[in-house]
């Protein structure tokens, strides 16, 4: 006797259709599950056996075989538990059916039959819509978030005797619907506003700008001057996630378990601060059961690195090929799996050792030898795909005691918003949707200077002793602020600003050092 | 090789003898070959020395390992300029302990006219600026520049006294094959090419701390007088002050902020009497030197300014007016003059390009002078 159920597998974040076969033969009593299933999946046989019987079905006495095909692809996790309860079942005849092509089934089993929680029902339902089956058994605590996918049948059930009810048609189970619209319609921003800060006018404006054209900027001040404070409010004023950007958030979110319940789409855009011990696994992804690490939590957001140097040097290293590529792939001896991680890496950090450097009424301690040593660790590969460098003053007390009224998140994100929509019309056919993804040979294309702007690019070389890798961050940046006025060329003022924000290519940087002390 | 050194460079290595006992060893004994042949009665004659120094005079390994070392000077194109020497720097020798060795690479003169700068290596662009540019001043003078080669104030004396075209000394508190900090190592060619480079320390001596105050006590007793641009309240400047006033050269001192800690040592010894500097003007008044120097470069630039100044925007104009009583930082620019921030930031790189204005570490702006 042999019956089929169709589950789901996940590998990165997309789903495969697993064929939960079960076959019961008279023999010993036995009960095997292959198929390549990790731990979870062995240990479904008890939950399975103690479900079905406190359910008050008859767990057969027999030779029970249990086969998740593809059986070369890793499973892992708790999701199979309600197919292979459900198998069993059918096998046995307690089920009119043994097969049930149209319907997909996830979901983890308690010892007393109810249904529980799982990772990534999201993914399961893009996967069975793909696939073209029309509905979905799973937990009810994971119905919001499958809901949102509109083509697929969504069967929330609480215990595995819900399903047989359905199934045998006693009593069915309503399909879960949620109104996608009224989630993204919720204008109501957790998110701390800018109004909150007092003064910064300049690093506002800097973050304005990285959050116009996605590029990646790095602050630096002494401690307490409101680095921290400036970065939490940065995912505020980022364009409106989409829904197809909002929908991959959610995939990545569903697969690590941080999704809220209860939540069926992240309508936000993610802001994730990882501490600076975080090893290079957790940032990138991986582990033996893989999971997506950091980076690709912030998929669509922000990546905010706070004490960036303090970050070993690994691990800052390893951001390199995602930075680029906005996707990253983790090859395992099991598997390679492959995260997107489309993020704006938002990074703080001191200027020196004892974070004094820039401190005009304190005097920095530091030697010249831990100066050097501390910009040291961030190398010039990563330093690169930096645009935006910017330092941040240390606020003063008129500032804190001002009453006047600063601009509100929602007036600066309607400004992005705009710019955002000039970059997504003119890349619509690049693949690209804005500038700081330019790669070099569209920077040629859409960064024309005019006589006035090349001039002003190329005394600012000579005078100001730029470095060379700056001179496509500028250009890039330059594109954002034009864009920005919906000016359509870039001209002298542009370049003029752009070149503000690579303090770090200044040869002063850091006040004691490199200063025109040429010959 | 030249044997008569030979004394001078071992009497040199001895690190038990104070220089100042040194000095007087050459006194009593005339001169270094005197000492070396001397027998034992004849030291016990000398009443100032311990019976540690007898010791060390009389260990047969120092005078080998003297040999190696000469050679190696020689080997390394140092010169070796003995206390009797001509080329020796008079003023230097009237000191209560002059080196009876200076090992120099470069030219010596004796009788030159010397100004010592010096200052924290953690200097603030101001401090750079007024290095470099009264280094300047006095070497278009006639004045040579003398400094420690360290980072900071002392390389922009450095710097400032090569393009002024005079000469310059660096007094190091290493040995001459040592290139300390690393990063000078072309500054020091400029400078054995502009003037020299001397130490009293044999070659191969590192730059440990304790050198440094020694190295001092030369900076001054080379110079006239010393100028301290930009000390903090325990700087080493303040050593070099503290032997100049010992010595009876003078004292002068560059004002700075009183809020900034690398101010507090210029700003105290201004209070306890040194001559407060703003100026070359002012060195050369104090010493009585006739600065028949010509000043004039700096009319000219003075017109092309005006000259820019009528080509200016009036958001230019504005920014320039309200940078004229202080430096501002960014934030307090736009504030003040009311233009918004992306116009400020553009106007402020145009105006550092055409050279009105500098940016200084932490996005301060400051007209330029």
């Amino acid at each position: 006797m042999l019956s089929k159920i169709t589950s789901c597998g996940i590998i990165g974040i997309e789903g495969f259709i697993v064929a939960v076969e079960t076959d019961i033969s008279n023999g010993l009593p036995a009960f095997d599950i292959v198929g390549l299933g990790g731990i979870a999946v062995k240990e479904a046989k008890e939950r399975v056996r103690a479900a079905l019987k406190n359910s008050g079905f008859e767990f057969p006495l027999g030779r029970i075989t249990v086969n998740l095909a593809p059986a070369s692809l890793k499973k892992e996790g708790s999701t199979y538990d309600l197919p292979i309860a459900l198998g069993i079942l059918a096998a046995t005849g307690q089920f009119p059916l043994r097969e049930y092509k149209d319907s997909m089934f996830v979901g983890e089993l308690s010892l007393d039959g109810q249904i529980k929680r799982i990772n990534g029902a999201l993914n399961a339902a893009a996967c069975a819509c793909e696939s073209g089956i029309k509905n979905l058994f799973l937990p009810i605590q994971n119905a919001d978030e499958a809901a949102v996918i509109n083509e697929v049948n969504v069967l929330p059930a609480e215990s595995i005797k819900e399903i047989f009810d359905h199934l045998t048609n006693r009593k069915a189970i309503d399909v879960h619907q949620v109104d996608v619209d009224t989630l993204f319609g919720d204008s109501h921003s957790e998110y701390e506003d800018f109004s909150d800060v007092k003064g910064q006018a300049n690093v506002k404006r800097a973050l304005e700008i990285a959050a116009s054209g996605g590029h990646n900027c790095l602050m630096i001040g002494s401690p307490g001057c409101g680095k921290t404070m400036l970065a939490k409010r940065l995912p505020g004023i980022l364009p409106d996630i989409t829904f197809e950007e909002s929908l991959e958030v959610t995939k990545i979110h569903s697969i690590a378990g941080i999704l809220p319940e209860g939540a069926s789409l992240v309508t936000k855009r993610p802001f994730r601060s990882p501490h600076h011990t975080i090893s290079n696994v957790s940032l990138t992804g991986g582990g033996k059961i893989p999971k997506p690490g950091e980076i690709s939590l912030a998929h669509y957001g922000v990546l905010f690195l706070d004490e960036f140097p303090e970050f070993s040097k690994s691990a800052l290293e390893v951001m390199r090929q995602p930075l680029e590529d906005g996707n990253v792939t983790i090859s395992r001896i099991n598997a390679s799996l492959t995260y997107p991680s489309v993020f704006l890496l938002l990074a703080a950090m001191n200027p020196c050792k004892c974070g004094y450097l820039l401190d005009e009424s304190r005097g920095c301690i530091c030697s010249q030898h831990e100066i050097d040593n501390y910009m040291g660790k961030i190398s010039g590969p990563l330093l690169d795909r930096i645009d935006i460098q910017i330092e941040v003053p240390n606020i003063k007390y008129e500032d804190l005691q001002s009453i006047k009224v600063e601009e509100a998140s929602a007036e600066i994100k309607k400004r992005v918003n705009e710019a955002r929509k000039i970059q997504l019309e003119r890349y619509k056919n690049f693949k690209i949707f804005s500038n700081a993804q330019l790669p070099p040979s569209l920077i040629i294309e859409f960064c024309q200077l005019d006589s006035k702007g090349k001039k002003i690019l190329e005394s600012a070389f000579k005078k100001l002793s730029l470095s060379a890798r700056a001179y496509n961050r500028i250009l890039k940046v330059s594109r954002t602020i034009a864009d920005m006025e919906k000016s359509k060329n870039i001209n002298e003022r542009h370049i003029a600003e752009a070149i503000q924000y690579r303090s770090l290519d200044r040869k002063f940087q850091g006040s004691r050092v490199k200063y025109g002390g040429s010959l | 090789m030249k044997m008569d050194l030979l004394p001078w460079v071992w009497l040199s290595t001895l690190n038990k003898i104070s220089p100042k006992k040194k000095k007087q060893l050459i006194d009593f004994f005339d001169n270094a070959g005197s000492v070396w042949d001397a027998s034992l009665p004849e030291l016990r004659l000398a009443p100032f020395l311990s019976n540690k120094n007898i010791d060390q005079l009389f260990c047969k390994e120092y005078k080998k390992d003297a040999e190696k070392i000469l050679k190696r000077t020689i080997e390394n194109k140092i010169d070796v300029v003995t206390i009797q020497d001509k080329d020796y720097p008079e003023i230097l020798k009237h000191i209560y302990d002059p080196p009876i060795v200076l090992y120099a690479k470069g030219k010596l003169k004796p009788d030159e006219c010397c100004i010592g700068i010096v200052g924290s290596r953690k200097a603030t662009v101001y401090g750079l600026e007024m290095a470099e540019n009264t280094a300047f001043d006095l070497s278009k003078g006639g004045i040579t520049v003398i400094s420690g080669m360290a980072r900071g104030i002392d390389s922009h004396a450095h710097y400032g006294a090569i393009k002024g075209g005079g000469r310059t000394i660096a007094v190091l508190g290493c040995g001459l094959d040592i290139v300390y900090p690393k990063e000078n190592i072309y500054l020091m060619e400029q400078i054995i090419k502009n003037g020299a480079v001397i130490s009293e320390n044999i070659i191969g001596t590192q730059p440990l701390p304790h050198n440094f105050p020694a190295r001092n006590r030369i900076i001054s007793g080379m110079s006239k007088g010393i100028a301290v641009i930009e000390a903090g309240e325990k700087s080493g400047s303040l050593i070099t002050a503290d032997y100049a006033l010992e010595q009876g050269r003078d004292v002068f001192a560059v004002p700075g902020n009183i809020n900034r800690w690398n101010s507090k040592g210029t700003n105290n010894l201004i209070k306890e009497g040194a001559k407060l500097v703003t100026g070359s003007e002012d060195i050369f008044e104090e010493l009585n030197l006739c600065s028949n120097i010509n000043l004039e470069y700096r009319n000219i630039e003075d017109s092309a300014q005006s000259f820019m100044l009528n080509k200016l925007g009036k958001d230019e104009k504005k920014i320039l007016d309200i940078l004229r009583y202080e430096d501002l930082h960014i934030d307090t620019i736009s504030e003040k003059t009311g233009i918004s921030m992306d116009i400020v930031n553009s106007l402020l790189i145009i105006m550092e390009l055409k050279g009105l204005i500098i940016q200084v570490p932490g996005k301060v702006f400051k007209l330029k002078e």
